[in-house]
């Protein structure tokens, strides 16, 4: 076998320094000391591109869309629809169709649950879920078996924080109506192998739903490698505005499924006696959308391409390193998440003092980082542990960054030990 | 300036790594249960009650060094004073937390506490123990009590 060529595989780099420029509230003290922003699991900043998109809309061609044949309005749905096509061509979803606009992950999560999953489902039938789902991909689901008397079923994780595919195997019944996962856990870092679930899963024909809100910033995503029925993201962890959601959902199943909020926009033709409903994706697209912040999310979707996304992961994956390195050598520092695949989250907590603790004296020194459960109560009550401290990397961030991290949690240790 | 050592001082390090009156009380005629969920601190008062004098003070749970001074030093406080005496700290330590009042008349003990002021953020964090004792003297054991608004919901 020859060696591969290293032009070809190695991933292209990241010129962080360039990139930092990109965003203008990266350049602000905070308690007098320069903003080292590790809270991206949260949500991310915006670059100077994303604010002129929507600044521009707004400035100069912004209207209601899909209705008005005056120009502006064929001007800002031509850029809206473009959106779209970015954000298919994003996932390598096959068609533009199969791209349904909503305002957030959440609720890209709950048009699955109401639209394609209840209608399918009986008492007794089981929607499998894994135990470090984050509470929007547990809850919904927790309301559909409330009402129908299904069964939540959970697949366990290790104490690196790691489920298993025999674990995932041996939970699908015939009675599984839909597994729910996340592809990159926002508490703990965990990548889950989710095209070997997807592969398990469709063996037993049973769709599968990803929670792609931590892993579309992160890495390159491809739907149709994944083999996903429904994928589902947010504009604001992916450097786009808030208000806005993604759902790629397969178009045969799409076809299939009823409206799950009925108003304009979402409608063939509408009289008293009956009401014929559009096609996907207007479908599920009543009431005028946040256009703007579509917009915005195309030009976040090219900014990352451009980018490239390889070079952010393993930019990424650099900093992970780095830290991990520097944090675990501090005495009293526990890492909550210790998964052989990992992507840019660190999670940790301290012998003496609590995640709001280390918080408070970090944000002293401008380091900003996210205290408590992260909305994975579940995680926590695995781990024994009422919250974490969780540093979570960006494309901007640096290993001076890093460095800044880790001395400042020595300061926690100095204090409280 | 925000320095954390002024909010994190030996008195508030020492409450919180060894808190006074860890324990529940016997026998006991009030409790009352603080819950922060989205922080996840949790304390539980427990009072013995007597002629309307506080004899016995004492708390358990599992919080923040904020919370778990603040409920330290209540405890410390409050043992051996009347209901009514109680009520007025707690009412005087709070009206001098928003700014309301001259700083540190009459707090005595409780004054680092006070530095928590500058830190808007964490008022939940000291004003949690101080919250289940008003609920615990007012016989409020029905409903837990919590300092986080819907607003910090996750």
């Amino acid at each position: 076998m020859s060696a591969p060529d290293p032009l070809l595989r190695a991933a292209p780099r990241l010129d962080v320094e360039r990139v930092r420029e990109d965003f203008p509230i990266l350049r602000q003290q905070v308690h007098g000391k320069p903003l080292v922003y590790l809270d991206n699991g949260a949500s991310a900043q915006k670059p100077q591109q994303v604010i002129e998109a929507v600044t521009r809309c707004y400035r100069e061609y912004y209207s209601n869309i899909h209705r008005g044949i005056h120009m502006l309005s064929q001007t800002a749905t031509a850029a809206f629809e473009e959106a779209r096509g970015k954000v298919a061509r994003f996932l390598n979803a096959p068609s533009e169709k199969e791209i349904i606009f909503t305002r957030g992950c959440t609720e890209a999560i709950n048009l699955v649950a109401y639209s394609y999953v209840r209608p399918r489902l009986r008492a007794g039938d089981e929607i499998l879920i894994s135990a470090m789902e984050h509470h929007s991909n547990i809850v919904p689901w927790q309301i559909l078996c409330e009402e129908t008397g299904a069964k939540l079923v959970v697949v366990p994780i290790s104490d690196a924080g790691e489920i298993s595919l025999e674990d995932v195997e041996s939970r699908i019944t015939e009675r599984t109506r839909i597994v729910g996962i996340m592809q990159v856990s926002n508490a703990l870092g965990t990548i889950n192998p989710v095209r070997e679930i997807v592969r398990i899963a469709h063996a037993r024909s049973v769709a599968v739903l990803v929670d792609g809100a931590q892993a579309v910033p992160r890495m390159a995503v491809d739907v149709q490698d994944i083999g996903a029925d429904f994928y589902a993201f947010s504009s604001h962890k992916l450097y786009g505005p808030t208000g806005v959601g993604v759902l790629y959902g397969r178009l045969d199943l799409l076809k299939t499924m009823p409206p799950w909020q009925g108003g304009g926009d979402m409608i063939r033709s509408v009289s008293f006696e009956r009401t014929e409903f559009a096609e996907p994706p207007a479908r599920f697209e009543a009431g005028t959308p946040n256009i703007a912040g579509v917009i915005g999310l195309g030009a976040a979707v090219d900014y990352v391409t451009a980018l490239d996304l390889r070079a952010i992961e393993a930019h990424e994956a650099d900093l992970l390193r780095y830290a991990t390195e520097l944090v675990s050598e501090i005495p009293g520092v526990r890492i909550i998440g210790t998964a052989a695949e990992k992507a840019g989250v660190l999670s940790f907590v301290m012998e003496d003092a609590h995640p709001h603790d280390i918080g408070t004296i970090l944000d002293a020194d401008g380091v900003a980082i996210r205290s408590g459960h992260h909305c994975a109560q579940p995680v926590m009550q695995r781990f024994g542990i009422p919250a974490t401290a969780r540093a979570s990397f960006g494309l901007y961030n640096t290993r001076v960054e890093v460095e800044q991290l880790a001395a400042s949690i020595r300061k926690v240790r100095d204090l409280f030990a | 300036m925000n320095d954390p050592a002024a909010l994190y001082q030996r008195v508030v390090l020492d409450h919180n790594r060894a808190p006074r009156n860890f324990r529940v009380v016997q026998p006991c005629t009030h409790h009352a249960e603080g819950l922060n969920p989205v922080c996840g601190d949790r304390i539980t008062l427990y009072l013995d009650v007597r002629n309307a004098r506080i004899e016995d003070i004492g708390f358990q749970g599992d919080a923040c060094a904020i919370a778990t001074a603040s409920a330290s030093l209540l405890t410390d406080v409050l043992r051996q004073r009347s209901a009514a005496e109680a009520r007025a700290l707690a009412r005087a330590f709070e009206q001098q937390l928003a700014g309301h009042a001259n700083e540190g008349d009459g707090l005595g003990p409780l004054q680092p506490l006070l530095r928590v002021r500058e830190y808007p953020g964490r008022l939940k964090c000291v004003l949690l123990p101080w919250r289940a004792l008003e609920a615990a003297l007012n016989g409020d054991v029905a409903h837990t009590v919590s300092t986080e608004t819907d607003a910090d919901a996750g």
